[in-house]
C-alpha cells in the first residue's frame, strides 16, 4: 500500500491505496466521483479525461500514486454555484450528446482546447484536437458545434467577470 | 495489472540503484502511455516500478551552441510548444505535435518513446534523421547505434536515458502518413540536412524498426530537392505488411513521404 495526497476539485484528499490504483479508479471508487467515465480502459476513447495541474490527461492511463501533490479537476469540478460551466451549457444547448457516456471526457478536453488555443476555434481545429475522444452516438457534428459555441461563451463569461 | 512494489526516487543515481536492486525485474515509469496499457494487458509484469516523475534534472529544453538538449522526461506537448525547439528545429516541434492526441502528448515523454522503440513511433525517426546522441547515466550512444530492432535498443540493464542531444540542422522536416485509427505512423519519413550531410530516416515501415535510406541520402546530397528522388524506389522486401498496408504500399508511401518531407524542409 502507498499513501497519496492530492487536491481534487479544490479539496485536499489523502488516502492509502494499492499502487496499482489508476487515477480513474481512485476518482470513481475511492472518492465516488463517478462523472469521470471509463469507456475503453485502453487509452483510446478519452471518456476518462480529467485535468491534472491544468492539463488534460487520460485518467485510465495514470497511476494515482504517481500524482502525489497534483491538482485534479474532474467534470464535477466545473459547475459553480449551481450554474453549469459555459462549455457544459453549450453541450446542452447544441445537443452535443445522446447517451452522454463520452460527454464528461469531451467537455474536459474541450475546456483544455480553449485554455490552449483560445476562443476562436474553427471546425478543423476542433476536430483535430478531439482526436483522442471517441463518441459512438452523435457522429460528432453537434459536439463540434457545441465546442465552438462553448469556447466563445467561455471568453464572454471571462470578459463579464473582469 | 499484477501487483508491484512502487518506488519514487529523487535522483538518477537512486533510480539506477533501485533498478540494480530489482535485478532485471524492475521497470522505469515515465509517462506511462505505453507501459501502463502493457501492464494492464499483463504483457509486462515488473516486480518493481520505479517512477521517474519526481527525479530531478531529467526535464528541460536548452540550446547549447549548435546543439539542442532535451531532457528524457520532457513531455511531447512541451517539445511541441517550446519556443526554443520551434526556432531551432521546427520539424522536431511539428513531429511532437503529431504524436497521438493532446492527452497522450501531455503525459508521454521523449525518453519513454525512444526507450520503447515502437516500430511505428515518431521520435526514433527524428533521432536517426538528425544524427542525435542519446545520453544515459552511463554513456553517450549515437542514434545510429541505438535503435537495434523492433522494440529493441542498445540500452543495457540498469541504463537510464537522461537526455537526447540533437545537432541543429540547416533544414529538416518530418512527414507522416498516420494510421487513421491509431495515429501511429504507417510510414513516417524524417529528412535532415546539416552542411553536406543529408539523412533520411524511415519509421513505421521496417520490420526491424526505424532505418536510413542511403540511396535517397546520396541523391539529396547532390541536390537537396524533391526532384532528386524521381525514379528512386525502395524494395518492399523487409517492410511490414499488415491489415493496414501491404509491404508494396508502404514502399510506395516511403517515396511519397520522402518527397513531401524534402519540400516541407525547403519551405515549399
Ligand atoms: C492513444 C495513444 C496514441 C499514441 N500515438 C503515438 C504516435 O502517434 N506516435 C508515437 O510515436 N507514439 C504514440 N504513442 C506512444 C506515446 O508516444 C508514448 O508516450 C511513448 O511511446 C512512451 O513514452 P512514455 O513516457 O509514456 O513511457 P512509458 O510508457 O512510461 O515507458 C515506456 C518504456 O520505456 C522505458 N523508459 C521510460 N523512460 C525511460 C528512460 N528515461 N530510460 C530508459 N527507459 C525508459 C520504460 O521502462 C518502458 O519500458 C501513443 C500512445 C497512446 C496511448
Ligand atoms: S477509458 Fe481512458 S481512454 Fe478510454
Ligand atoms: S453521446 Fe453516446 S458516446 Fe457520445
Amino acid at each position: 500500500m502507498a499513501s497519496v495526497t492530492m487536491t481534487v476539485n479544490g479539496k485536499t484528499v489523502t488516502a492509502t491505496i494499492d499502487p496499482r490504483t489508476l487515477l480513474s479508479s481512485f476518482l470513481r471508487e475511492h472518492l465516488r466521483l463517478t462523472g469521470t467515465h471509463v469507456g475503453c480502459d485502453t487509452s483510446q476513447c478519452g471518456a476518462c479525461v480529467v485535468h491534472v495541474d491544468g492539463r488534460a490527461i487520460k485518467s485510465c492511463t495514470a497511476l494515482a500514486v504517481s500524482l502525489d501533490g497534483a491538482h485534479v479537476t474532474t467534470i464535477e469540478g466545473l459547475a459553480s454555484d449551481g450554474h453549469l460551466h459555459p462549455m457544459q451549457e453549450a453541450f446542452r444547448e447544441h445537443h452535443g450528446l445522446q447517451c452522454g457516456f463520452c460527454t464528461p471526457g469531451m467537455i474536459m478536453s474541450a475546456v483544455d482546447i480553449v485554455n490552449r488555443k483560445g476562443a476562436m476555434l474553427d471546425e478543423h481545429t476542433i476536430r483535430e484536437e478531439l482526436e483522442g475522444n471517441i463518441c459512438r452516438c452523435t457522429g460528432y457534428h453537434n459536439i463540434v458545434k457545441a465546442v465552438a459555441a462553448g469556447a466563445q461563451a467561455m471568453a464572454a463569461t471571462k470578459v463579464a467577470a473582469e | 495489472m499484477y501487483a508491484f512494489n512502487y518506488q519514487r526516487p529523487k535522483t538518477v543515481r537512486q533510480a539506477a540503484g533501485l533498478l540494480a536492486k530489482a535485478g532485471g525485474d524492475g521497470k522505469l515509469l515515465a509517462g506511462g502511455q505505453t507501459l501502463l496499457p502493457t501492464m494492464k494487458q499483463r504483457l509486462a509484469s515488473p516486480a518493481m516500478l520505479i517512477d521517474l516523475n519526481q527525479v530531478d534534472g531529467m526535464g528541460g529544453i536548452e540550446l547549447k551552441g549548435r546543439n539542442l538538449h532535451i531532457g528524457a522526461m520532457t513531455k511531447h506537448a512541451d517539445v511541441a510548444n517550446s519556443h526554443i525547439v520551434k526556432t531551432a528545429i521546427p520539424g522536431l516541434a511539428a513531429l511532437a505535435e503529431g504524436i497521438g492526441d493532446p492527452a497522450v502528448r501531455n503525459r508521454g515523454t521523449i525518453g519513454g518513446s525512444i526507450a520503447n522503440n515502437d516500430p511505428a513511433a515518431d521520435y526514433p525517426a527524428a533521432c536517426l534523421g538528425l544524427g542525435a546522441t542519446i545520453v544515459t547515466n552511463k554513456r553517450k550512444i549515437p542514434a545510429d547505434e541505438f535503435f537495434t530492432g523492433m522494440f529493441d535498443t542498445a540500452l543495457e540493464d540498469g541504463e537510464i536515458i537522461t537526455k537526447v542531444i540533437f545537432p541543429v540542422p540547416q533544414k529538416a522536416a518530418y512527414e507522416k502518413f498516420p494510421n487513421p485509427a491509431s495515429r501511429y505512423a504507417m510510414v513516417g519519413v524524417f529528412v535532415g540536412k546539416k552542411g553536406s550531410d543529408v539523412r533520411v530516416a524511415v519509421t513505421g515501415a521496417g520490420a526491424n524498426g526505424v532505418f536510413r535510406l542511403p540511396e535517397f541520402e546520396a541523391a539529396l546530397k547532390t541536390r537537396f530537392n524533391a526532384k532528386s528522388l524521381d525514379g528512386l524506389s525502395v524494395p518492399a522486401d523487409g517492410l511490414n505488411g499488415d491489415i493496414h498496408a501491404s509491404p508494396d504500399y508502404r514502399a510506395h508511401l516511403i517515396g511519397v513521404m520522402a518527397k513531401r518531407a524534402v519540400n516541407k524542409a525547403l519551405g515549399k
